[in-house]
């Protein structure tokens, strides 16, 4: 009996299992020499800024190869692989956090069954059965288009990861229009939506592309304008810059900034939710309606790069939210935003360093939950609200969400000329939030250990100071 | 790099478009075609801007490229959407009611 | 602030294989926008042209640029182009063939051009960059920014501290006719494109 059952999982078992776990390999090979170009492009963009730690190893590095090149090697290949991993991650949390809270709302069992502790294992078993299923081409399909299509969504979301600080200076690249860049490589994920909606030969598809481009184009435009009203409170377009202003207790987070950044708060996650297509806003899927919308045709591992791209694009409007309103990295308690400050500046070379990045590891995850905590509302509000109609959704953004965001963006432009005139002082805290940062950039800069990461140069201030140093009738 | 390189990258990809523009019949066709154009002309404005003594302007005036195309993109686009709905085609070539 | 901010990003290790794969991508995506049949496929090509030429300008240090030009023309532009596509697409996949006559003539004309470009390219000897003394407004490579939005509003910070004496106008006037100019378009084009009695028959 036994040996019979052996033989025959030798003979069919065996193979069978052995001829699968070969043909998994070769799908994951296959998606990973497809998405090596794709990466490519973000893991080179990264290089750009890869002297952030270049500096930081060049003491080890100096010993194996002297000069540069190895260093901004690794550096590059540093920031991509941790980068990869916060974008492969968060997946696979999101997805079992979308299981289980559906499972509360909705009065059924989330995953119980698969595995470890609350059911962890359960998206890593929907992975491998997802990288498993054949890759299906409809005869329709342009089928150029049809393949690429996944990845452009992919690739997009994760690029944005590349400017996303996740702590003080603990960013791929510390560019100065941080917040222009992210939003413009975000705006790409719609490409690939619309490419795959329309590739795929089917009406639900195309319904679906041409629904996600009449709601993305027209929904980036309130989404911009949100964004812009903590930045001029800020005065800063990088986000690093605007994370580190918010430093010192809650009343100096950008949502208690003024009535109008509150409002712009709500505003800003109502229609981030709406870019990232996440329900009541999923129009673009909609399988009460349109199937599975654009991704009706897709199987596989292809199906699943679409998820990646949109959980991951969650995280990342999520986290814009958190730096642009809710303090960043800071914790909101003043003491210990202060002590963590000074951990991070110290730049002594006895075990201080560590406490500096022990400090910069307390500010990420505080960073993390935040950002969770608003992927966890935009998971709720999925499984709480009925999905709108593709008029009423139009309507929303078009005669509603623009008009208001205009309205705050004038009302934010406005605010410190009110607080001005009627309490001769530009905000209601007792120092203007960017006074106080320009004072300890020129502190910083002015000494001679100046933090590699700090790359913004206050050049406002010294124009400033330029003109007023310049005699009455220059001015012409 | 040198600014012959960029320089040579903006002439492909101003040949490529005045090619676009000149073989296609579809009317977005072309359209993409004065894209790549517009856009070799930018590369130059930002190579120059890096290496020769343009500074800041040429950044500034690819700007203005940029925002100058999206505008022509979206009247060229109202237009060909209405000659869409009183053709029933997209074809330039049929386009030859004014000829003589 | 240390040297190693100095660094620009194109003269970093690597930055010429960089340049070169762009470079190669661009210009290949470009030649495949040519030889596409269909629509859509040359939208997709143009994106990976225009992505790669953004990648260019942020070799180049002008990191505003290229996110602009992601922004706008791959995210807005092309985006409406291939909504375009979309609405006047009598069937799936349309092809309207161009007649072979045309394509050589068209490339006969097209690769003259190119030769007498790159005969002009190489033939001019380009004044290398001055080296200006801009004080406190050195700015990190790429990060041009707040140099760009002073320009925009009327002060040139690089001319301006260089010369001493004289304040240059800067851009105000064309960014002021480019919103209104922005502004009229959107009105133009909304009116233009609205939706009207469609004609019968062709």
């Amino acid at each position: 009996m036994l040996s019979g059952v052996a033989k025959w999982a030798f003979w069919n078992a065996g193979p069978r299992f052995f001829f699968m776990a070969l043909r998994s390999a070769m799908r994951v090979l296959q998606t990973v020499t497809c998405l090596a170009p794709c990466f490519g492009m973000g893991q080179s963009v990264m290089m750009l800024a890869a002297q952030s730690i270049a500096d930081f190893l060049a003491g080890i590095t100096e010993a194996i190869a002297p000069g540069k090149g190895l260093q901004y090697v690794l550096a590059a290949v540093i920031h991509a692989v941790l980068l990869v991993h916060a974008f492969a991650l968060s997946p696979a949390v999101f997805i079992w956090l979308e299981r289980k809270v559906a499972g509360r709302i909705q009065d059924r069992l989330g995953p119980t069954r698969v595995g470890g502790l609350f059911g962890w294992l359960q998206s890593l078993a929907d992975g491998i059965k997802l990288v498993q299923k054949e890759d299906l081409c409809p005869p329709a399909a342009d089928s150029l288009l049809f393949r690429s299509a996944p990845y452009f969504v992919c690739v997009a979301s994760f690029a944005a990861f590349m400017v996303l600080p996740f702590s003080h200076g603990w960013v791929a690249v510390a560019a100065d229009c941080g917040l222009f860049i992210i939003l413009a490589i975000l705006s790409l994920e719609v490409f690939g939506i619309i490419m795959a909606g329309y590739s795929s030969g089917s009406k639900w598809s195309l319904f679906g592309g041409m629904r996600e481009a009449a709601q993305m184009v027209s929904y980036e435009i309130p989404l911009a304008i949100c964004a812009l009203v903590p930045v001029i409170a800020a005065g800063s377009l990088n986000l690093g810059e605007i994370g580190g202003m918010q430093r010192g207790g809650v009343q100096n987070w950008f949502i208690l900034h003024d009535p109008f950044s509150f409002i712009a708060f709500f505003v800003y996650f109502v229609v981030a939710t709406a870019s990232c297509k996440r329900a009541p806003f999923d129009l673009a899927e909609a399988e009460s309606e349109l199937v599975g919308g654009f991704h009706t045709e897709y199987s596989g591992i292809r199906w699943s790069f679409f998820f990646m791209g949109e959980y991951a694009s969650m995280f990342a409007v999520c986290g814009i939210a958190s730096i642009l309103f809710l303090g960043g990295w800071n914790t909101g308690i003043p003491p210990l935003d202060d002590a963590l400050y000074t951990a991070r500046n110290a730049s002594g070379s006895d075990g201080s360093a560590i406490v500096g990045y022990l400090a910069n590891v307390l500010g990420l995850l505080v960073f993390v939950s935040k950002a969770f905590v608003g992927v966890f509302v935009q998971i709720w509000l999925r499984w709480t609200l009925p999905r709108l109609r593709i008029d009423q959704v139009m309507t929303t953004c078009l005669k509603y969400l623009v008009p208001i965001s205009c309205f705050l963006f004038l009302g934010a432009t406005l605010w410190p000329l009110l607080l001005a005139t009627a309490a001769q002082r530009s905000t209601w805290t007792p120092q203007p939030l960017g006074a106080r940062a320009a004072a300890e950039l020129r502190e910083s800069t002015a000494a001679t250990s100046a933090p590699v990461a700090e790359m913004p140069v206050p050049a406002v201030p010294a124009v400033q100071a330029q003109l007023d140093a310049r005699p009455e009738g220059a001015i012409q | 790099m040198s600014l012959d390189a960029y320089l040579l990258v903006g002439a492909v990809l101003f040949v490529c478009g005045v090619i676009c523009m000149a073989t296609k019949r579809n009317g977005i066709g072309v359209l993409m075609g004065v894209e790549l154009v517009l856009n070799g002309a930018n590369i130059n404005f930002v190579a120059f801007s890096k290496y020769t003594q343009l500074g800041l302007d040429g950044q500034i005036f690819s700007l203005f490229v940029i925002v100058l195309a999206a505008a022509e993109a979206a009247v060229a686009l109202a237009i060909a959407l209405n000659f869409y709905n009183n053709h029933l085609t997209i074809d330039v070539d049929r386009a030859s009611k004014l000829k003589g | 602030m240390s040297n190693a901010l100095l660094i620009s990003a194109a003269s970093a290790p690597g930055g010429n294989l960089l340049f070169f794969v762009f470079a190669l991508a661009a210009c290949l995506c470009a030649v495949a926008v040519v030889a596409a049949q269909t629509v859509v496929r040359m939208a997709f090509w143009l994106v990976l042209s225009l992505g790669s030429t953004a990648a260019l300008f942020f070799l180049a240090d002008a990191d505003f640029v290229g996110a602009a030009q992601l922004l706008i023309y791959v995210g807005g532009t092309l985006v409406l182009l291939v909504f375009g596509v979309m609405l006047t697409a009598s069937g799936p996949y349309l092809k309207i063939s161009t007649s072979p006559g045309e394509i050589v003539l068209g490339s006969a004309v097209a690769l003259l051009f190119l030769f007498v470009v790159i005969a002009s390219i190489s033939g001019v000897n380009w004044p290398a960059p001055a080296v200006a003394d801009a004080g406190d407004l050195q700015t990190t490579a790429g990060n041009t920014l707040r140099p760009l939005g002073l320009s925009f509003l009327g002060t040139r910070p690089d001319l301006d501290l260089a010369d001493g004496d004289q304040l240059s106008p800067g851009y105000l006037l064309p960014f002021e006719i480019v919103s209104v100019h922005l502004l009229v378009v959107l009105i133009g084009a909304a009116y233009l494109a609205r939706a009207k009695r469609r004609a019968t028959g062709t």
